[in-house]
């Protein structure tokens, strides 16, 4: 079986999962409303003051939700064990992981299609002449949000203290993506948007790097 | 060391149950001076066993003896600390992976999921043919087939274990490993699960089943090796009378 058809079927059924249990999305979403709604209300900030600390405000937004949202996509595969009936079958590691990856992507991009207006509404940014490029921004950023992320939680699946371990070890790790993708969405932010395509560059390669990093570390990180 | 050892018996009553002709594709699995550690923990000790195709070998031994261990080592889900672990296929010369089945501790299902989706799911993963026919056939086989639309969550500790069972046998793995697999089963499910096994030894499938020493399915084995201590304690020994060693250890039980 090809890893894309494999990655598929591991996509669906975390898909359907989600969708039936519906726990990561909406806490996802709740929490970084929250997040953005609690910032807007403490600082008020003008339109001058969001367009500076608005992209920093809602890629840490991102950040941490990600992070709650990625732990238990290994996580809950411990409770029965899963992920031993997922390592018997005949298909490569890589292809669980990615179709991880592809779930978890959908799942942050669907919180960020409710989260951008309700920021951009907030904080008075007008974001209707830059829907594309910011898209391209978000899914670059979030990309290598999810990749990184979702390494990180086959990583820390094995440990006890595996809620706080995630954030320590992925947090760190994520600050010259962050960097890069609060640069790229302040550029689209500024009074003469314009996209910055250095810092664009920075976020494909670096997706590329973690994504080619997983593919070659797959047999690795499922290990027991 | 080698952790093959004669199995001194009292008696050889009776006629020994027969291993039957391994299937084309059965699988053998041997262990070679196998040692597993965890921590500081020596769970395996040099244990060195060849199973081959076509055995039913009942794994027995007290907790913490290393039945699970060499399991999981044989499932490919975990690695030897040191020594060597191989697979003998007949004739189709397939790697094992995709060719083994296994029952564990945990159910290894999906409780969101229902019990037709768990199915589907591997069955899928395993590139079976005509998914739908065989998930119906599977869940009829094991009585489950009313429930088919129901999440997992809602089972029984015994309809969850029959379904671990059937979704284990789903891809009709040529080794099968079970791990005190009639945890939780009632009479009617323990029934089912005789007649299952009865069945698969006659086909030839390799089984190696770890349980208690009073299991009424332990009847059906080829072959029994006893652990302890992480080592080969006791071993009938392909062919020979597994019944002697199965009755002391039901006595010693």
């Amino acid at each position: 079986m090809t890893t894309a058809r494999a990655a598929a079927i591991v996509l669906t059924k975390e898909l359907r999962m989600e969708f039936r249990a519906r726990e990561l999305l909406s806490t996802t979403v709740v929490f970084a409303l929250v997040v953005v709604v609690l910032f807007s209300f403490a600082f008020d900030p003008t339109a001058g003051e969001s367009r500076r600390y608005g992209p920093g405000l809602l890629w840490i937004a991102f950040l941490f939700a990600g992070s709650l949202m990625l732990n238990p996509s290994f996580a809950r595969e411990q409770s029965n064990q899963t992920l031993d009936a997922l390592r018997m079958a005949p298909v490569s590691p890589f292809a669980i992981l990615l179709g991880k990856m592809l779930a978890n992507l959908i799942f942050l991009g669907v919180a960020e299609v409710i989260l951008v207006p309700v920021f951009a509404v907030l904080y008075n940014i007008s974001i209707g002449g830059i829907v594309g490029r910011l898209a391209l921004v978000l899914v670059l950023g979030t990309l290598g949000l999810v990749v990184t992320g979702t390494v990180f939680s086959a990583v820390a699946a094995h440990a006890r203290m595996r809620e706080l371990l995630l954030p320590l070890l992925l947090l760190p790790l994520l600050a010259p993506l962050l960097i890069a993708a609060v640069e790229a969405t302040a550029s689209l932010f500024a009074e003469q948007p314009a996209l910055d395509r250095a810092w664009l560059a920075f976020l494909g390669g670096f997706d590329i790097v973690f994504l080619t990093a997983s593919w070659l570390l797959a047999d690795f990180l499922l290990e027991e | 060391m080698s952790g093959t050892l004669s199995t001194p018996v009292a008696s050889r009553a009776g006629t020994p149950p027969s291993s039957a002709m391994p299937s084309a594709f059965s699988l053998g699995v041997s262990f070679d001076r196998v040692e597993k550690r965890f921590g500081s923990l020596l769970a395996l000790r040099g244990v060195s066993l060849d199973i081959s195709a076509g055995e039913f070998v009942a794994l027995l031994g007290p907790n913490g003896a290393g039945k699970t261990t060499l399991l999981r080592i044989a499932a490919v889900l975990s690695t030897p600390t040191s020594g060597q672990v191989a697979f003998t296929a007949n004739e189709s010369g397939e790697a094992p992976r995709g060719l083994i089945g296994m029952v564990g501790h945990s159910t290894l299902l999906y409780d969101e999921l229902t019990a037709a989706e768990n199915l589907t799911f591997f069955a899928q993963l395993y590139d079976l043919q005509d998914i739908p026919a065989r998930v119906t056939q599977a869940l009829e086989s094991c009585g489950l087939a009313s429930r088919a639309g129901s999440i997992v969550r809602t089972f029984s500790r015994g309809m969850r274990q029959r379904l671990a069972i059937a979704r284990a046998l789903l891809h009709g793995p040529r080794l099968l490993l079970l791990d005190e697999p009639a945890a939780g089963l009632d009479r009617q499910g323990l029934a089912w699960f005789g007649e299952t096994l009865a069945r698969l030894r006659d086909s030839g499938t390799t089984v190696v089943m770890s349980t208690h020493a009073r299991n009424e399915s332990l009847d059906l084995a080829t072959r029994a090796i006893s652990l302890a201590g992480g080592r080969v304690d006791r071993d009938s020994g392909p062919g020979g009378d597994p019944r002697p060693l199965l009755a002391a250890l039901r006595s010693e039980a």
